[in-house]
């Protein structure tokens, strides 16, 4: 399925959430991975869970990227996470969220996502060295 | 219910700016609460039921989840509330009410609206698919034919473009103006006689003015036999963070809508860039905008002698003739790349059409892919994720710090 390619050099999957059309954050975040180095599969908007699921487990990515704005990201973020950990080959995959994830900000909804399994949840927009931070730790762990 | 496109040729008629929100709770005395507000505001005012996002993309049971649970969602959920609730919130309002929604499946959404009482909605199937949803234009447009058919029947009936919008920013304004007027003819074909269309403020006072003189021209000429108006949108890209930037853009909403002769403005808040805005944000918004109306001269000028009108109108007759169909014709025009929105990925959109703000902060193409327009078809530099950001904050930088 892949390229050769060199150990720097991760597949993310960047990918909505199954209620949210929202685009200009996927493809900005698509550019700053990919200027990162690294590779990205972009899903586009109001992807089905089990369209993350089946693409998850037929591209092996290193690393899913989710990302939510409408305001619906905490209930269809946390139901996103239980299908994918309820994989068997998906238990150890690195899944981030990040966005505008609840009606009223993001207070209160860390622990509960990342209690269900993400490795890591971004807030609005000051986060984004945090997340290149990230990335580049994934490289390093994978080395 | 009171007509709306009725409401709103009267309002033209006195000289008053009709003015409404984009606003949706999930809670139906909320919701209420929200409507007779906007009705009481010191403007001439429409209500608006703006429709959840799980109702949005047809997941009825993910909205009635959310409404067993408790838990708010980003609008009104009105095929998961029965329809006696939703006459309950409506009763006695004595004020138009539109449903707003952005579904590519509008199907449920038009019958419950309609069992309510209502007959005003937006949308279009282009509009409400490429922005909106993952599904095939086609099916969307198979949709749509079905929902525009129905809503037709109903006497007093409105349906309003989304046209003007699409991805709410950096699309060059003859493709918005192109798309809303096809949408406005699709939806003559399929028997609807009271129609608006729609422009969203970008990020050019002087071009916003040519683009929306233009639609006029347009309008006029393509839609003799129908009850038209043009409504124009705040900006629906990235908002000013502060609430004086926010006013200062609500402001040249305003006063482009009145200079150009417009009939109706649907305002945005300064909560706009944090969160879903609070119904006394909303009431605020409207009637600052009503304020401002109030004090601007309409100065409709003939857009037929313009770039806008000219590239639009290549757009518009190329797709036409490719079937007599117009729901047809739009399909077949976005394959052939005849009409392409910067920057959408829906896999229907040809994506080979790029734009870029220019010194002045008018919206230029840096590509036309296979638009009947002429002008570089390939461009020459991708954007990085810096030059995005830029370009879609450039209405918060000019109004935030001015
Ligand atoms: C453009 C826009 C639209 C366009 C979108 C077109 C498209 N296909 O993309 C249109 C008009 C279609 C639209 C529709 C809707 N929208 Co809208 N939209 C906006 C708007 C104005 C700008 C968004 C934007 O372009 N941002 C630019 C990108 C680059 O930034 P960003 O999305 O904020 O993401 C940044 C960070 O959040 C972060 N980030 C995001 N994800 C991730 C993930 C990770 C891992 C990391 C590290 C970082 C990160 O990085 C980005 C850069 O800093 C915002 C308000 C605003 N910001 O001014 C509202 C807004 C996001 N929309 C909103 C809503 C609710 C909707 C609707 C549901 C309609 C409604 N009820 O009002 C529908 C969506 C329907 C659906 N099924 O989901 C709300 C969300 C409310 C909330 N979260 O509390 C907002 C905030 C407006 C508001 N105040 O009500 N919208």
């Amino acid at each position: 399925m892949r390229a050769a390619r060199s150990p720097e050099q991760l597949d993310v999957v960047v990918t909505s959430t199954a209620s949210d059309s929202h685009t200009w954050n996927l493809v900005y975040l698509q550019l700053t991975i990919e200027e990162a180095g690294h590779r990205v599969h972009n899903l586009g908007a109001c992807v089905p869970d089990d369209e993350v699921v089946d693409e998850c487990l037929r591209r092996r990515p290193d690393l899913l990227v989710v990302s939510s704005v409408n305001g619906h990201g905490f209930t269809d973020g946390l139901r996103l996470i239980t299908a994918l950990r309820s994989c068997d080959d998906l238990r150890g995959l690195p899944v981030v969220i990040g966005g505008k994830l609840g009606i009223c900000g993001t207070a209160g909804v860390h622990g509960e996502l990342l209690e269900a399994g993400y490795d890591a949840l971004f807030e609005d927009d000051p986060e984004l060295a945090r997340f290149r931070g990230f990335l580049d730790s994934l490289v390093l762990v994978r080395r | 219910m009171i007509s709306f496109g009725g409401f709103v040729r009267a309002a033209r008629a006195r000289g008053r700016l009709v003015v409404q929100p984009r606003m949706g709770m999930s809670d139906p005395a909320t919701m209420r609460a929200g409507l007779l507000a906007t009705r009481d505001a010191a403007a001439t005012t429409v209500g608006t039921i703006t429709v959840d996002s799980y109702t949005r993309v047809g997941d009825n049971t993910g909205a009635a989840l959310a409404l067993a649970r408790g838990s708010a969602m980003n609008g009104y959920p009105i095929t998961a509330h029965s329809r006696r609730t939703t006459r309950r919130v409506l009763h006695g309002l004595g004020f138009p009410v539109q449903v707003r929604h952005g579904s590519a499946m509008p199907g449920d959404i038009v019958s419950a609206l309609v069992a309510a009482g209502m007959h005003a909605t937006e949308g279009g199937p282009v509009s409400y698919c490429l922005p909106y949803s993952r599904l095939p234009l086609r099916d969307s447009v198979e949709n749509w034919t079905r929902a525009s058919e129905r809503l037709a029947a109903v006497p007093d009936h409105h349906m309003e473009t989304f046209g003007g919008c699409m991805m709410g920013q950096l699309c060059p304004p003859s493709v918005l103006v192109a798309i809303t007027v096809l949408e406005a003819l699709f939806f003559r074909q399929r028997g609807l006689r009271s129609i608006s269309l729609s422009y969203a403020q970008q990020t050019s006072p002087a071009q916003d003015v040519e683009a929306v003189a233009a639609l006029t021209s347009l309008a006029g000429e393509l839609l003799p036999d129908v009850d038209w108006h043009v409504v124009i949108y705040a900006y629906m890209g990235v908002f000013p963070r502060t609430p004086a930037g926010a006013r200062r853009l609500m402001a040249e909403a305003a006063r482009l809508a009145v200079t150009t002769g417009a009939a109706r403005l649907i305002v945005k808040t300064e909560a706009e860039v944090h969160r879903i805005p609070s119904v006394a944000e909303n009431v605020a918004a409207l009637e600052h905008a009503g304020d401002v109306a109030a004090l601007c001269t309409p100065a409709p000028a003939d857009g037929r002698d313009t770039e806008t009108y000219a590239e639009a109108r290549a757009m518009i007759d190329a797709v036409l003739d490719l079937d007599a169909d117009v729901g047809i014709a739009l399909d077949k025009g976005f394959s052939a790349g005849y009409l392409d929105v910067p920057f959408c990925l829906h896999p229907d959109n040809a994506g080979r059409a790029r734009s870029y703000l220019d010194q002045d902060g008018q919206l230029r193409w840096s590509a036309t892919g296979s638009l009947p327009i002429g002008g570089p078809s390939a461009h020459r530099r991708d954007m990085t994720s810096s030059d995005l950001l830029a370009a879609l904050s450039y209405m918060e930088r000019r109004c935030d710090t001015n």
